[in-house]
């Protein structure tokens, strides 16, 4: 496909096969830091998403950003199809080649300006080519379900028929064109549903697992259990001798910002003749300088680190928060352990190199990443590289590194047919980029009304930062913490001290809020308990009052509107039924956050022979604009759901400087027996979104927590919780 | 290597196999249908579910020897050729989120709603419990099987 550019910033109109092509580039899609290698923006591919229409009046729309469970694949064409004014009946959605990076929940929150402007552009464009044809003005003209109508003739014209004309139709300029206002929209609000569901209940649809090519062989890889050990010598003769397999050779560990174990690769017919093969090597492993990490080890590192000053503190001017005149003190240490993303399609990427040019088909979150990163293992030009992005079997965060696609690289460098990397459960568990481990001392003072009147969080765990930071230039800098609390609290000081580990670590759902969350709004609890006030009502209280020494708004986050927050509180009181009683051993915690949205949530709780069980969830938001409520709910409900799994079941533990959990036997996860019944409600809104994706992710913890302390008065503060915690 | 005839979807199928080889990777690798998914190979997460003989089964615990004779029904299979009414159901409900567990947790349904058509709660906690979804649709799944219990009974 051709495109020319038009002398419009950030759109251009092409014509391609008797189709209208409009592209659209933006800068809407999610990076982490600085991606070495990656370009801008490939070349070939000036556009983050673009617009075909057909003259039999339909249309394609095509996006950069990648499906992972999270709605994108509708939720985003709903913005540029609503402003357009297509017939959504008629449009197709397709996954670009050369996928944006996807996550930190923002797709709709980074794109819902820019899309809904492409779309104005298209029903302006197509409303001045027909009101031109006409002989009439534009202002004359409606437009509805991809056809432009002249209501005071009558006369209409499909976006199909109009398609030669608006070629000779300037675009109008994206930033200034006329956008709908809400009450006309016929489809962002509109529960609408998922385009990619009725594929994923047919077993049609297409995950990256699922890539079948003529020819196509399957590998695995042998990888050190021990974190950063690699083979020291190893006899591939009886995995030779397996049935369908092909070749075993080693393939090298690569370091900073790839992080793959590397290790002996066996390549068969089949995946089952290559895990067979694999079972069939002799290996001698070199454990490497990890061998004698253990999460005891870790957790003594930590537990000295919180007695100690910290490396890093938010500030170190004025009085010392523990040090200001309180009636009350509480002081308690949290603990969190290693998470796996565990997503239920393991790692794999399936390469085709041949010629000098490399296809791939790959379930990532950040196909521009692949796409480098294999042409970098090659030694070809980025050019050379083609990403298909199928359908991820869940990405969490998971699927934004570039490690599997390496190691597929390395291998398809010895093959030349189509090849499969294969990642068994075992290696998707014991070689995940895990959710960080660590401890935080929590101290708080209360003065003789109940106000918090200062507040510490010093936080002790193995930074993402430093795994991630060139070697030796790691530097903490407080990103690891939370924010300043919600609540107005004069004196707070914030602290932080890394863990040295070899525990490989990334972002997981949500990042560091998934383990700051849990704690601030538990913590928070605990000060409520002590004031000998309501926990609702406490922090209802504590939003209302004036502001003080707040920091200095961020010119590049939206400010914290408290209103909002009590607004969702108070509705999540309600329907949850707070103040009214519950049976014996039962319980209710609430919790609020105003982190990725404004979110309140009341638990509800049955802690029987020491067993937790979450009843009902009961959830309040105001995200702004809610574009698709179906969707938005299946993404509440999947935070809420990945969190109860996290604080209740999950925990990968260090011995020997590897992971112990396996598989799903021993990585135990939440079940469907033990889900609960859960109540969504949104606030009707039109202020600009707020991303979904994680955004419950840091309150059911603590609401959980919360609950189960009302229940049986005990306050677990170690994850995953079990009723007969101990801290040490 | 042994060769096995399968019937699978009311379809017969020659393969080629060691006869350890699990269904599931019969299915995938060697007849190129992807719809039944690999998620741990140790019966632990029901990814892999289809019916052996109208039975929900892990076929990544089913040896391909084992399966020779018994009518195999995969999620491709399930509707026989129009969308079964647990799927129905499950689009209803608007269930999937990324969708990769869907097809065994749909199979694990089929064969549920098979043998007893008004499932308690508790009934569909045993049946689905060995399934695992960690987007957290199981709030969703529960209210697609009465759906569909419901459908399959007017």
């Amino acid at each position: 496909m051709t495109l020319s550019r038009r002398a419009f910033l950030g759109s251009a109109a092409a014509a391609a096969g008797g189709a209208l092509v409009i592209g659209f580039s933006y800068r809407g899609h999610f990076r982490f830091g600085k991606q070495p290698q990656a370009q801008e923006k490939p070349p070939e591919n000036p556009f983050d998403a673009w617009i075909r229409i057909k003259p039999d009046n339909s249309s394609d729309l095509v996006f950069a950003q990648s499906e992972m469970g999270q709605g994108v694949y509708t939720a985003l064409p709903m913005l540029l199809a609503d402003e357009a004014d297509l017939d959504w009946d008629r449009v197709t959605i397709v996954q670009s080649d050369f996928s944006r990076g996807t996550g930190g929940s923002g797709s709709v929150r980074s794109n819902y300006d820019n899309l809904r402007r492409a779309g104005a552009v298209v029903r302006s464009t197509m409303i001045a080519a027909a009101a031109h044809r006409w002989g009439v003005t534009s202002a004359e003209c409606t437009a509805n379900k991809s056809v432009v109508l002249h209501d005071a003739s009558g006369r209409r014209a499909t976006y199909g028929e109009l398609v030669d004309d608006v070629r000779r139709i300037p675009l109008p300029d994206a930033k200034t064109v006329k956008l709908k206002e809400p009450g006309q929209y016929t489809l962002i609000g509109h529960d609408t549903p998922h385009r990619d569901i009725p594929d994923k209940c047919t077993g049609a649809a297409r995950f990256g697992l699922d890539v079948r090519l003529p020819g196509m062989v399957y590998a695995v890889i042998a990888r050190c259990p021990t974190f950063g050990g690699s083979p020291a010598k190893f006899d591939a003769t009886r995995a030779l001798a397996t049935p369908g397999v092909l070749q075993a050779f080693e393939i090298p560990a690569r370091g900073y910002r790839i992080f793959s174990a590397g290790g002996v690769a066996v390549v068969a017919t089949s995946t089952w003749a290559a895990m067979q093969g694999r079972k069939a090597l002799d290996i001698t492993w070199n454990h490497g300088p990890h061998n004698a990490e253990s999460t005891d080890g870790l957790r003594a590192q930590m537990r000295q680190a919180l007695d100690k000053p910290p490396v890093w503190s938010s500030d170190s001017t004025g009085p010392d928060p523990d040090a200001v005149a309180g009636v009350k003190r509480i002081d308690s240490i949290y603990e969190f352990q290693f998470l796996s993303h565990a997503c239920m399609e393991p790692m794999n990427v399936t390469l085709h190199a041949h010629d000098g040019k490399c296809e791939v088909w790959c379930p990532s979150q950040a196909a521009d990443w692949t796409r480098s990163s294999i042409a970098a293992e090659l030694g070809i030009a980025e050019t050379n590289v083609t990403v298909h992005t199928t359908f991820m079997g869940g990405g969490f965060g998971r699927r934004y590194t570039a490690d599997f696609q390496t190691e597929a690289a390395q291998i398809a460098k010895h093959v030349s047919t189509p090849v499969q990397l294969v990642w068994t459960r075992e290696d998707d568990m014991t070689h995940d980029f895990y959710r960080p481990a660590g401890m935080r001392h929590m101290r708080g003072a209360l003065d003789a009304q109940g106000n918090v009147v200062a507040w510490t969080d010093h936080v002790a765990d193995t930074a993402i930062g430093d795994y991630w930071s060139e070697p030796g230039k790691y530097k903490p800098d407080g990103g690891e913490l939370p924010g300043r609390p919600v609540y107005p609290i004069p004196r707070v000081r914030m602290k932080y001290s890394p863990i040295q580990s070899g525990v490989p670590r990334a972002w997981w759902r949500s990042v560091g809020n998934s383990q700051n969350g849990a704690a601030v709004e538990s913590f928070v609890d605990e000060l409520a308990h002590a004031a000998n006030q309501d926990p609702y009502q406490f922090r209802r209280r504590l939003l209302l009052l004036p502001p003080v020494n707040e920091d200095k708004p961020n010119p590049e986050e939206r400010p914290v509107d408290r209103n909002r927050l009590v607004s969702v509180l108070d509705l999540a009181a309600q329907k949850g039924n707070w103040g009214k009683q519950l049976g014996p051993n039962r319980g209710r915690g609430i919790a609020c956050t105003a982190v990725y949205a404004y979110l309140a949530q009341v638990a509800e709780v049955t802690v029987e022979h020491d067993n937790i069980r979450v009843d009902r969830l009961v959830t309040v938001i105001d995200c702004g604009q809610v574009v698709n409520p179906n969707g938005a709910r299946s993404q509440l409900e999947g935070g809420m759901m990945f969190t109860l799994s996290s604080i209740l079941k999950e925990q990968i533990t260090i011995r020997n400087g590897a992971a112990e959990q396996q598989n799903f036997d021993d990585y135990s996860v939440l079940r469907l027996s033990e889900a609960p019944v859960l109540e969504t409600y949104f606030i009707e809104s039109h202020a600009d979104p707020h991303g979904l994706g994680e955004a419950a992710v840091g309150l059911t913890g603590p609401a959980v927590a919360n609950a189960i302390f009302a229940a049986t008065g005990k306050r677990l503060r170690r994850m995953p919780f079990r009723m007969d915690e101990v801290t040490s | 290597m042994s060769q096995f005839a399968l019937m699978v979807n009311g379809q017969p199928r020659i393969v080629d196999a060691d006869s350890a080889m699990p269904l599931l990777w019969v299915l995938r690798d060697l007849l190129q249908m992807t719809g039944t998914k690999y998620g741990c190979g140790i019966g632990m997460c029901g990814a892999c579910t289809v019916h052996l003989d109208g039975e929900a089964v892990r076929s990544c615990q089913t040896a391909v020897a084992d399966a020779r004779g018994k009518r195999i029904i995969t999620i491709e299979g399930l509707g026989e050729g129009e969308t079964h009414f647990v799927q129905d159901a499950w689009i209803a409900e608007q269930v999937p989120q990324c969708g990769y567990c869907q097809p065994g947790q749909i199979m694990s349904a089929a064969a549920l709603l098979q043998n007893n058509p008004k499932p308690t709660d508790a009934q569909i906690d045993d049946a689905m419990t060995g399934n695992i979804c960690r987007c957290g649709t199981y709030f969703r799944i529960r209210k697609a099987i009465h759906r569909a219990a419901l459908e399959m009974r007017t």
